[in-house]
């Protein structure tokens, strides 16, 4: 199973979308979060994301939703340190944080490959609120 | 020879430092406000990492610099010098620099930025510093100047690419979120690169070498 890391400036935020996206599993998959600086202020924490990329069960990939700036660009700094075996299962999803991580848990969940879950996520993830 | 540039790189720091609150202030118009606040705890820890170890050379010297960034900025501006101070690592020798080597270095920075913040001239960020930097170095060593004008003439052209930054509207970073709103404000990130450039240049012109 495909597995989600979500990666947000707030742990508040992290948590929260962790739980809405939980709902939605339809099998057990691990959606783990980072959230917030290393002394819990907004922002990130580049060695957390450094430990999860690192230790996360990556066996069929993992799909990453993360939100502001720096919540990128730490993740993209610290996946290109990877070897290049895992960083190709590791992608970043182009999608809303909430919306993303509640799609990706379950297209993941389902069983779906790595790529199914991204384009999954990727097609569906931007919603017309005005006209649902 | 890495003692020189230790004693830069503490330097570095302090000026950063004494300058928490007036980062802060820049970014809290256009920003999340903790641009100084980020910086000013990066550098602390990389103060007491300069002071507890010793380096073979620059280049080890300042890969921990660029590491200990990143593990403790928490904001964008973590990455983005991160990778800038990254890609210097990997081309600095411990020989005295000249004008070449100098404007490697800030094309190497410049690189490091780009890769990571894909920002451009003219959209309010630190590359607003630093592009002209690059740009009035390449025009001195045209020109054949001496280093000492060369730097002088940079560190010009930064100031002024810092204050150039009050006019733009920002597209990159929290402050774009702002839209027209971010005009007529001073681009925290470009300001505190041209802090560590004010620094590095003094040091060179009055030491001559570093």
């Amino acid at each position: 199973m495909v597995n989600i890391l979500i990666i947000s400036h707030s742990l508040k935020i992290a948590e929260g979308t962790k739980e809405l996206a939980d709902e939605m599993k339809q099998a057990d998959i691990k959606i783990e979060i980072i959230g917030g600086t290393n002394e819990g202020k907004m922002g990130t924490d580049a060695d957390q994301i450094e430990n999860k990329l690192k230790n996360l069960e990556c066996q069929d990939g993992i799909v990453v939703l993360a939100d502001l700036g720096s919540a990128v660009m730490s993740f993209n700094m610290v996946k290109e340190c990877l070897p290049e075996t895992r960083q190709n299962k590791i992608k970043l999803a182009n999608a809303p944080l909430v919306e993303g991580a509640v799609l990706g848990a379950v297209e993941a969940s389902l069983g779906k490959s790595l790529e199914e879950v991204l384009a999954g996520i990727e097609k569906k993830s931007i919603i017309n609120k005005n006209n649902l | 020879m890495s003692k020189k540039t230790k004693e830069l790189f503490l330097k570095t720091a302090d000026v950063i430092i004494e300058n928490k609150e007036y980062l802060t202030e820049l970014d809290a118009a256009i920003g999340d406000g903790d641009h100084g606040i980020n910086m000013a705890r990066g550098f602390k820890k990389l103060k007491e990492k300069l002071k507890n170890d010793d380096f073979e050379n620059r280049s080890e010297l300042i890969k921990v610099t660029a590491m200990t960034l990143i593990s403790n900025v928490g904001g964008a501006s973590g990455p983005l010098y991160g990778t800038a101070f990254l890609n210097i690592s990997k081309v600095i020798s411990d020989n005295k620099l000249n004008l070449d080597d100098i404007i490697e270095i800030v094309e190497e920075a410049i690189a490091g930025i780009q890769k990571r913040g894909k920002a451009e001239a003219g959209e309010k960020t630190m590359l607003d510093t630093l592009l002209p930097v690059a740009e009035s170095l390449k025009e001195s060593k045209s020109k054949e100047k001496d280093l000492k004008t060369a730097l002088k003439n940079s560190l010009g052209a930064a100031e002024k690419g810092m204050k150039n930054t009050i006019d733009m509207q920002a597209t990159k970073g929290r402050a774009s979120y702002l839209g027209e709103r971010s005009i007529g404000h001073q681009d925290p990130g470009a300001t505190s690169t041209y802090l560590i450039i004010k620094t590095f240049v003094k040091a060179f012109i009055n030491k001559s070498e570093v």
